[in-house]
């Protein structure tokens, strides 16, 4: 099912929210800064708020035409929504706030037997509020920031939890994140909105490796990005094939064996000697494949057995003089290189 | 005390009851409207019903004689439609006891409102509930204990009331006496006995209901 938006326009305090995208995808990430107009967007298309136009469509149904002044009360428009606190209803017991909205399911869970909301923990609050939603039937599930009040271990516990509602429920979500990791591990498609605006929308890796312009870039500010394969985990180090080459890296907290690769291009050092004795527990050898000027930097493309990308100075670039076609090292630390499950 | 004494106490606490009941619905559609949504003339609608708060309640009492009497606006459709007379009857008891403290009960009830996450509201909504469910089903409950202690001051409100009831309902023995009319009575003509034994029940009912406010408010602080 296909969620249109077009033509939105909503004043905010400092910006007019812009938007006007078709998602596609199961998972779609809402992604940019804090401020973004994020939150105002599933507002919008819930139906809590409303804008000065706006065409919002899921499926077939039209839920606002504000050209023909058509608006579907939000609670006839069958859209979930886990907003950033939850809103658990304080007064109902846990059982009270699964049922309230319920439409079908819901067999018995060791969850319904807690008295009172309050004596969750911070990651069972956030299971009931994702259960009392889908309880609803919904036809759409929005999302805002579910992982942002969680702390790292919390989050290797949702985020599977989530994986399983977008692979069982079949439900379209739109998930509302300002952390990049995020959007790569639970969203296909990503939107990218700073200060109201689209600047991208598009396959998640396709936007991080190949930004649309400098803010993008800015935002995700990963050069490097590649499937990985954790082939063994020791002492909190991770070995992880990437194609031909062999990375060491932190473990992730998730355990997953099939990880994104994503590594910075300012992480990247390249050094002509590759003998040298350091710290650094990366030393992969590579040939340089491009040279591309940007601003006072230069955006190398290596082939280290796999595409890798680093941001050197021009003196750097002049120092090393660096060729197409040369033969370089490139260390990376391992902290250096981030793995999120895929 | 006597069957008389008793009669009065019996008649006072039914009508303030009655009173606070009869406002609750009006008052609570307000404080809701005050405190949930924006629209002309608010302000103008604001200070009116607090000024019976603020006004002598022997003015609010004349301003609803003149409504409330045979030749005002009310009162004189009612006599001549219904056959039904309001002044100097328990009728003008119950209204003047509402009038005085409707006031009370909007301002706490508002406030209780404005204190429900409107986030809880809206997420009721999404989950198929209508606007009626949503009020009675979230903003009621999570509104409830200041709207219980704004029904508790208004009762108290109404219990202690005399200006305005005098005005519209005389002090008429068995028919329209209430406690504090009854004390000033008693006082006016040297019962002292029978207006120390009402001024002590006076005493009980208002601790009574302050106490019961303030226990309920106390505990709507804790639980947050």
């Amino acid at each position: 099912m296909s969620l249109l938006l077009k033509n939105i326009s909503l004043a905010l305090a400092h910006f007019t929210l812009e938007v006007d995208v078709k998602v596609r995808s199961r998972v779609t990430a809402i992604f940019g800064p804090s401020g973004s107009g994020k939150t105002s967007l599933l507002d919008l298309i819930a139906g809590l708020r409303s804008a000065r136009s706006a065409f919002i469509q899921l499926g077939d149904r039209v839920l606002t035409d504000t050209e023909k002044n058509v608006s579907v009360a939000t609670h006839q428009r069958g859209i979930g929504y886990v907003p950033q606190d939850l809103a658990l209803f304080p007064h109902l017991s846990v059982r009270g706030n699964l049922l309230y909205g319920r439409k079908a399911g819901g067999a018995d869970n060791p969850l319904f037997n807690f008295e009172h909301v309050t004596e969750l923990s911070g990651g069972e609050k956030q299971r009931v509020a994702l259960a009392r939603a889908l309880l609803a039937s919904p036809q759409l599930l929005l999302l805002d920031e579910p992982l942002a009040s969680l702390d790292t271990p919390l989050k290797a516990k949702i985020i599977p939890y989530l994986a399983r509602i977008r692979d069982e429920f079949k439900i379209p979500m739109l998930c509302v994140t300002h952390d990049r990791f995020e959007a790569l591990t639970l969203a296909d498609e990503i939107v990218v909105l700073v200060d109201g605006k689209v600047m991208q929308t598009g396959p998640v890796s396709e936007v991080f490796t190949r930004p649309a312009n400098a803010e993008v870039a800015r935002l995700v500010a990963v050069e490097t990005l590649q499937p990985g394969t954790v082939t063994s985990v020791h002492e909190g180090l991770a070995a992880v094939n990437v194609n031909r080459a062999t990375l060491t890296a932190l473990a992730p907290p998730i355990e997953s064996r099939e990880v994104f690769v994503c590594i910075r291009g300012e992480d990247v050092i390249l050094q002509r000697d590759a003998a040298t004795a350091s710290s650094v527990r990366n030393r992969l050898p590579a040939r340089v494949v491009a040279l591309r000027p940007e601003g006072a930097l230069v955006r190398v493309e290596l082939d280290a057995g796999f595409p890798l990308f680093a941001l050197v100075t021009r003196p750097a670039c002049a120092e090393l003089a660096l060729r197409e076609g040369e033969a370089i090292t490139a260390l990376i630390k391992a902290p250096a290189i981030h793995l999120v499950p895929r | 005390m006597t069957a008389e004494e008793w009669q009065i106490v019996w008649f006072t606490a039914w009508v303030s009851a009655l009173s606070t009941l009869a406002i609750l619905p009006f008052g609570l559609a307000l404080a809701w409207a005050l405190a949930r949504r924006d629209w002309p003339g608010k302000s103008i609608v604001e200070t009116l019903v607090a000024l019976p708060l603020v006004m002598p309640p022997v003015a609010t009492g004349l301003i609803l004689l003149e409504i409330l009497g045979r030749r005002g606006a009310i009162g004189g459709f009612l006599h001549d439609k219904l056959n039904l007379d309001i002044i100097f009857t328990w009728r003008a008891v119950l209204i003047a006891l509402g009038v005085m403290s409707f006031p009370l009960l909007v301002h706490f009830a508002r406030v209780a409102f404005e204190e429900v996450n409107p986030r809880l509201e809206q997420i009721a909504r999404t989950l198929g509930a209508g606007g009626w469910r949503v009020f009675f089903t979230i903003t009621i409950p999570l509104a409830a204990r200041g709207i219980v202690a704004g029904m508790i001051l208004a009762f108290a409100r109404a219990l202690g009331e005399f200006g305005a009831t005098i005005m519209v309902a005389g002090n008429i023995p068995g028919k329209t006496s209430t406690l504090s009319l009854s004390i000033f009575q008693n006082v006016q003509l040297g019962e002292d006995a029978h207006a120390f034994r009402l001024l002590g029940v006076s005493v009980v009912m208002a601790f009574a209901a302050v106490w019961c406010s303030q226990f309920l408010m106390r505990r709507k602080g804790k639980s947050r």
